[in-house]
């Protein structure tokens, strides 16, 4: 199949998506809306984890700390003014923030950027350590921006978190963000910083001696995975329309890592699969804790149900396909029609 | 800061140090001969308390007993989930025992919250546990003095086993290398299980006498503590369980006596801990008393 036919078909597939949206938009109600939604969120998430973990290969636990980072500051540059003055109570916003309102998509880019610069501040350093040190350095960082978030209430409100931010997330944002972030990956892994970065999951050492500057690649794309997770955290406070600082901790980064690794390290088809799988479960399990009857046996309310049969559906996956749902397979136009004709030459065989 | 209090400190610093030792033992034994970052710890720790909680008021045992049963409870628990979540995972990639781990510690979270409910239940000690002693100007409750003692015992106990008994040794060589150790008529196994019981039982009574210290309990409450003691298992340099101990007893101190020195940082306590994690992390990789490994070509 020829790169123009294959372009050709991609830009239909997107205007289907931006069909698809619309319809959703109008017709969904706001439960499926938000579910997908977070999907969406999810999925510029995931893969831009995927990018510094399953592409470049090094263990960053730090995924909580750039949302942080983004969450803050879209929410900080798109609540109007009179909504601050309200809502910080212990002490009053400081001075050029207090009066800032700065469109949607400039905010996020705003947070996305400062990610991105916390990104190089802490890459520089610490992305000399390798494996599990790497992760638990990372993981450290994120801590602490959170706590240093929740000490300066001048900033951002301390443990109040925010509120009333406004909902301007929706599917065109969310979505279109989730679009961006992979088609940029994905043009980033097949240049020649993608083959370096592959290189050095495979092989440092190796790497290092076919003239891979290892400190430029690793900063960069730990710089691009920020940028992607701040943008993910202001998307998903403006969803929200609240933060809370406690939502910040590690137990976020698990829950991308989780994303991630479910759908296949180094397949972005399968973050993008298990990241609404993810949404939808946790969602759709919620009746569990609200009674229910099967049969003449009536179940109580039991909370916390809904969690242990989620973790328990992650044990089993995990378990049995250890390397993710897809592994490192990748959708690809090619494979998608072969499928296809695969299905039909079955069918014509049996006739 | 006057002497009293700088040696109420230095109590209160090596009675939390001492329980972050005991936890942090059960991160580096099992990374040690796994290489896995055992994050369900934190939750063995929670359910060490919960066992004695209700072996005491459910079912009236007393306290000596009911802390033998938690911990036999607790170490068998420990056993369990490595039994069912990381032995199917020996051979899969890192990361997969990794989410493994990380689903186990939700899961025992979440079950804590369905069963014990997640509501905090206060935790009545002895009350030889509210008596303080008073030396001169220093007043020191006992409860900080007998886990200190506790502790210290248990560690001995570990010691003992991990450098002079045939466990230990088994132990030890499968931390050099597993399949060399097996090719030694090594029960790898059943070796890991003690591992993991050992492990668990140390954090239980970590567990009981931090309950018994902050007399509050909930199905959460192993994450930070959990966290900690990790990152102490880190500073000492993880697989080494000297290490850990130094590690534990390092971290404890240092946050008291931030927060002693300085109390208006206190509200950067927990970040604390990890500033020194990444100061060692930068300049001395493989922790206090790790041993650096070349990677080889």
């Amino acid at each position: 199949m020829s790169k123009n036919k294959e372009r050709l078909l991609s830009l239909i597939a997107l205007v289907v998506l931006a069909f698809a949206i619309n319809f959703a938009e109008k017709n969904l109600d706001n439960y499926t809306l938000r579910i997908l939604n977070l999907g969406a969120i999810y999925t510029t998430l995931g893969v831009s984890l995927n990018l510094i973990f399953g592409f470049t290969g090094q263990f960053s636990l730090g995924h909580a700390g750039f949302m942080a980072i983004g969450a803050y500051t879209t929410s900080l540059f798109i609540m109007p003014p009179m909504y601050k003055e309200m809502s910080f109570i212990i002490e009053p916003l400081i001075w050029p923030l207090s009066v800032i309102q700065l469109p949607f998509v400039v905010a996020l880019l705003l947070g996305g950027v400062l990610a991105a610069v916390a990104a190089i501040i802490i890459g520089l350093p610490v992305l000399r350590l390798r494996g599990d040190y790497l992760g638990i350095a990372t993981l450290g960082f994120a801590e602490i921006i959170r706590v240093v978030s929740n000490n300066i209430p001048q900033v951002t409100n301390g443990a109040l978190g925010l509120k009333g931010i406004p909902g301007y997330s929706n599917l065109w944002w969310t979505v279109g963000f989730a679009v961006l972030t992979i088609f940029v990956i994905k043009r980033l892994i097949a240049s020649s910083y993608g083959r370096a970065l592959m290189a050095i999951r495979e092989n440092e050492i190796a790497a290092e001696a076919m003239g891979v500057n290892l400190t430029y690649h690793k900063v960069m794309s730990f710089t691009v995975s920020a940028f992607f997770a701040g943008i993910g955290g202001g998307l998903l406070a403006s969803l929200l329309t609240t933060i809370d600082p406690r939502a910040f901790m590690f137990v976020m980064t698990f829950n991308v890592l989780i994303v991630v690794v479910i759908g296949g390290l180094g397949s972005i088809t399968g973050t993008v699969m298990a990241a609404f799988l993810f949404n939808f479960f946790l969602e759709y399990l919620r009746p569990l804790e609200q009674g229910f009857n099967i049969g003449p046996l009536a179940f109580p309310e039991i909370p916390g149900l809904r969690m242990v049969t989620f973790s328990l559906l992650l044990l089993i996956v995990i378990i049995f396909k250890q390397d993710g749902l897809l592994g490192e397979i990748e959708f690809t136009w090619k494979g998608f029609f072969s499928f296809f004709d695969r299905f039909r030459s079955a069918e014509g065989g049996k006739m | 800061m006057s002497l009293d209090i700088f040696l109420q400190n230095i109590v209160n610093g090596l009675s939390l140090g001492s329980l972050y030792a005991l936890i942090a033992i059960g991160y580096t034994m099992v990374y040690g001969i796994l290489r896995l970052i055992n994050f369900a710890h934190g939750e063995i720790f929670m359910l060490g308390t919960y066992f004695l909680y209700y072996g005491v008021l459910i079912f009236h045992l007393p306290w000596w007993l009911s802390f033998i049963v938690a911990i036999v409870l607790t170490a068998i628990t420990g056993m369990l989930t490595e039994r069912i979540a990381y032995r199917p995972l020996r051979k899969a990639p890192k990361i997969s025992i990794l989410i493994s781990a990380i689903g186990v510690s939700f899961f025992l979270q979440n079950a804590g919250i369905v069963i014990f409910s997640g509501v905090p239940k206060s935790f009545a000690r002895p009350e030889i546990f509210d008596k303080m002693f008073i030396l001169g100007n220093t007043r020191i409750s006992s409860i900080n003095l007998a886990s200190t003692f506790i502790s210290v015992i248990f560690l001995m106990a570990l010691l003992y086993v991990v450098y002079e008994t045939k466990t230990g040794l088994a132990m030890r060589s499968i931390s050099t290398d597993m399949e060399t150790a097996r090719l030694m008529a090594v029960n790898v196994d059943r070796t890991i299980s003690i591992t993991f019981a050992i492990g668990s039982a140390l954090a239980a009574v970590g567990g009981i006498l931090w309950a018994l210290k902050y007399p509050q309990i909930f199905p959460l409450m192993g994450m930070i503590p959990g966290l900690k003691a990790f990152i102490a298992a880190v500073l000492g340099g993880i697989g080494n369980i000297v290490g850990a101990m130094i590690g534990g007893f390092i971290l404890g101190m240092a946050e008291i006596l931030l927060v002693g020195f300085m109390p208006q940082l206190s509200g950067y306590r927990d970040a604390f801990a990890f500033i020194i994690l990444i100061l060692i992390l930068l300049f001395k990789p493989d922790g206090l008393m790790g041993k650096n490994v070349q990677e080889k070509v």
